[in-house]
């Protein structure tokens, strides 16, 4: 037999050069240099929550539809010109203008976001247009099973709390007029808490120059919109959600967590790989590779600035749905009653550790790292410290975790499949309660 | 940049990028679903699934783990023309990353369990991505059976659950013995890496696979349509219709000068909102939701050999008029092919590809596997960096010419008639 070779010695997680600036107006912009390749990466992050879903939904879909000056078409071939572009999308936190372009298209790319932000106008055909495309897509999305069994499971985790809906229904979308997009946008588009993040081929205190030159002149002022904390998830019966006639059953189950700072975030982070959180999981390799019962499971610990949680979610074959379920209980409950074993931590807390540095190691992996930890207060030099946190983490504390987290008598759980089919033999698992 | 070759014909490109402590190790095969024998659609896929599956010092699960529990993410995908497998890891696993490829060149533990498990697993696969999803396979496994007549460039390439539950251990390791050999292989490595050191390593552990030479590859070539071909189906899933049109290229290997004004032309038709067809099809007309322009069945412009097709595909609103749509696209590409580009439209387009080119290939492992792919179809891995610069070279007499090559009657296309509650 031949060896396994030795890893080399382990290095330093390093951190990229970065400047930050917090402008006048607000807007707070981070410059990391990362010169592999002549690009930039932008990500601009505004608070958004508690905005109305369908017209914050259809202003993401319209924030580049046209300015006093430029149309739709002269925005896109514009930022084209220095191999740019730039899209928008929002969710329950925030609003996020993503991009990219040559570098030496920075300041262009800048000015381009700078004049939409300070004057977009949202013509009434534009907005049609993107109204009925928005409605389009939705309607595709509820003929998705992955979309549909999120969307009961949202319902099911979060109650009343705003995250619970996170895509608006098409009437609603319909219902949307220009003016209340302008609204809108005058009401929630400004800097103040916003982040602004370039990753790319520059020097990091030069782009701070740029991009106070260029965003400088953003309007102040806005209101600062919180959420209440989510609240805790309600174990209770499954629910059931009919989806008659389907080949497979998604199965989605919700349990509590913490969020980055907490002191229980790097052993519950642990305890999630070693349940489904990497292919080499317990899970993955029971209802996968032993049992062949579906292709890509997988759990995540989910973070949103209202709170966090852990779901893990596979899409089964309707006649083992049963069975799939019975296995997750069983995997659930082995990390909630017994240690683990430390081989187990150590390949978690390794894949930990290296999955830090490929995160790190393209621009547009950094970009939407720093973006989403300025979200949540956290800046690059966070990552140290959660690497020295899952280096320190220890089998007790694992296992702790697994017991307070990830028990099954606290699961949350939504099936989304054919309910004549797969209801009894649920049924035989645990009480079930239809959608 | 540097290639190698070893005495057992294993090709290797390794390409050293210090920008970050990590690496990329890609292993080509030159085996794809284009090459699965009749009867056994799916077979090239379910095989790369039996790489993972335990080999001559590992025991099933073992190359996950070894993989993961070195910090590291892996995979493997199967293609018209090749198969890959692949890993990015922290720098320091470079050893174990080439332990783990070269034990399964040497051969993987086909057992009849191994086998009934992935089958399994396959068929969810299908499920999910196909079956019980709206669009499934649309287009890349229902269009080719419109275009094509032989079964190697028609088949579906994901498999009939008879074909993949009628195939056996015997047949695995047929395959195996016939397409992965050393010979027909090519490993490739990119990120922090010392050349020196690398090839040393790369020679330790794969110099003693045994050497076996690439089979002959048979040309799969077909001739191009000359009158035009359409086929439509129900997917009862899908709430609205949608079309998809392709037609046939030039040879991407061996007339890659002819090929390239083709990648240039579909990202002027559909590249964002200032491309003609998101303009007029989408923003003006409003007959489409959403249309998209590519190279090849699986979207590779850089990864396939011939023949291969440049496709247009729509989703349309409820109700929506495919003729219309199709009539409409005839006149853009007749507008471009008569009238030529507007100033400075070809070269936004180019730019715009340039960062995407680029962008790209900021991960290593992106590197090696476009690298291995190139150095395998075209002995030239090089080109990953040349392919910004030609893509940039491309006239506008090329874009015009290209345009005017996509008429009606080279075209084949697949249209799906939305049965889901509309």
């Amino acid at each position: 037999m031949k060896a396994l070779p030795d890893l080399g010695p382990t290095r330093k997680l390093k951190l990229p050069k970065e400047a930050e600036r917090t402008l006048p107006n607000g807007l707070t912009v981070i410059a990391i240099r990362r010169p592999a390749v002549p690009l930039v990466e932008l990500r601009l992050r505004v608070p958004f929550a508690r905005a109305h879903l369908a017209r914050a939904a259809l202003l993401s879909q319209t924030l580049f539809s046209g300015t006093a000056e430029l149309s739709t078409v002269e925005i896109a071939a514009e930022l084209q010109k220095v191999g740019g572009g730039l899209s928008a999308g929002v969710d329950p936190d925030r609003l996020m203008v993503s991009g990219n372009s040559l570098v030496t298209g920075l300041d262009r790319i800048l000015e381009l976001l700078g004049e939409v932000l300070s004057g977009a106008v949202y013509p009434s055909d534009e907005v049609a247009t993107e109204r009925d495309r928005l409605a389009d897509r939705i309607q595709v999305a509820q003929s998705q099973p992955s979309h549909l069994a999120r969307v009961a499971l949202l319902r099911r985790m979060y109650g009343k709390h705003p995250y619970a809906v996170q895509t608006p229904e098409v009437p609603q979308v319909r219902a949307v007029r220009p003016a209340q997009l302008r609204a809108l946008h005058a009401e929630r588009l400004h800097p103040a808490g916003a982040t602004l993040v370039l990753v790319g081929d520059l020097t990091p205190e030069k782009a701070l120059d740029t991009a106070e030159r260029v965003l400088g002149t953003w309007n102040g002022g806005g209101k600062q919109v919180d959420l209440p904390r989510t609240p805790p998830i309600e174990p209770g019966p499954l629910t059931l959600v009919d989806r008659p006639g389907s080949v497979q059953s998604s199965l989605r189950v919700a349990l509590p967590a913490v969020e980055r700072t907490h002191p229980d975030h790097a052993a519950l982070q642990v305890a999630n790989l070693l349940f489904g959180g990497y292919f080499s999981s317990r899970w993955v390799e029971n209802i996968r590779e032993d049992k062949g019962y579906t292709y890509g499971p997988h759990s995540v610990v989910e973070h949103n600035v209202a709170g966090s949680s852990f779901v893990a979610a596979a899409e089964v074959a309707t006649e083992v749905t049963g069975p799939a379920l019975l296995e997750t209980y069983y995997e659930l409950g082995r990390l909630a009653c017994l240690a683990p074993k430390q081989e187990e931590l150590d390949q978690a807390r390794q894949y930990a550790l290296g999955t830090l540095q490929l995160g790190m190691s393209t621009q547009a992996g950094l970009a939407t790292l720093a973006s989403t930890y300025a979200g949540f207060g956290l800046r690059l030099d966070y990552l140290p410290e959660y690497a020295a946190k899952l280096a320190a983490t220890t089998l007790d504390e694992v296992a702790a975790a697994g017991a307070k987290y990830l028990a099954p008598a606290r699961t949350a759980v939504v099936v989304l499949g054919d309910a004549e089919r797969v209801e009894a033999p649920l049924r035989a698992l645990t009480a079930v309660e239809r959608a | 940049m540097e290639r190698h070759t070893l005495d057992n014909g294993l090709r290797v490109v390794l390409a050293p990028d210090r920008s970050a402590p990590v690496i990329g190790v890609a292993v080509v095969y030159d085996v794809g679903i284009r090459s699965e024998p009749e009867g056994r659609t799916g077979f090239a896929h379910l095989f790369e699934h039996l790489m993972f599956q335990g080999s001559e010092n590992l025991e099933k699960l073992a190359h996950f783990r070894h993989v993961q529990g070195s910090g590291g993410t892996f995979n493997g995908s199967t293609h018209l023309d090749y198969t890959d497998y692949y890993e990015t890891l922290p720098a320091n696993a470079l050893e174990r990353a080439l332990f783990l490829e070269a034990d399964r060149m040497r051969g993987p533990r086909l057992t009849e369990e191994n086998l009934r498990n992935q089958v399994d697993v396959v068929k969810e696969e299908i499920r999910v991505n196909v079956l019980n999803r709206p669009y499934g396979g649309f287009p890349w496994l229902k269009l080719p059976p419109v275009m094509f007549d032989t079964f190697a460039n028609a088949h579906d390439g994901y498999g009939s659950f008879d074909d993949l539950e009628s195939a056996t251990v015997a047949d695995a390791a047929e395959f195996f013995k016939r397409y992965y050999a050393s010979g027909n292989a090519v490993l490739a490595v990119a990120g922090d890496l010392d050349l020196a050191q690398t090839l040393e390593l790369v020679q330790r552990h794969f110099g003693d696979v045994p050497a076996r030479p690439a089979p002959e590859r048979p040309s799969f070539t077909e001739p191009d349509l000359t009158a035009e071909r359409r086929e439509s189906y129900t997917d009862p899933l899908a709430p609205l219709p949608a079309v998809a049109s392709a037609w046939r290229v030039p040879d991407p290997v061996s007339d890659f000068t002819a090929y390239l004004p083709y990648v240039v032309l579909a990202e002027v038709l559909t590249d964002g909102d200032a491309s003609r067809l998101v303009e007029r099809l989408v923003l003006r007309d409003r007959t489409v939701t959403t249309v998209g322009g590519y190279m090849g069945f699986m979207g590779e412009p850089w990864e396939v050999r011939d023949p291969t097709a440049l496709l247009l595909q729509a989703h349309l609103p409820p109700g929506g008029d495919v003729d219309k749509v199709l009539r409409t696209v005839e006149e853009e590409l007749d507008r471009l092919a008569t009238d030529g580009l507007a100033e400075g439209e070809l070269a936004r387009t180019q730019a715009r590809m340039a960062t995407h080119l680029l962008r790209d290939t900021d991960a290593a492992l992106n590197r090696a596997l476009r690298m291995a792919v190139l150095e395998q179809q075209r002995g030239t891995p090089e080109l990953l960096n040349d392919l910004p610069r030609l893509v940039g070279e491309v006239t506008e007499d090329q874009i015009r010419q290209a345009a005017a090559a996509l008429v009606p009657q080279r075209r084949a296309t697949s249209e799906v008639i939305a049965g889901g509650n509309q």
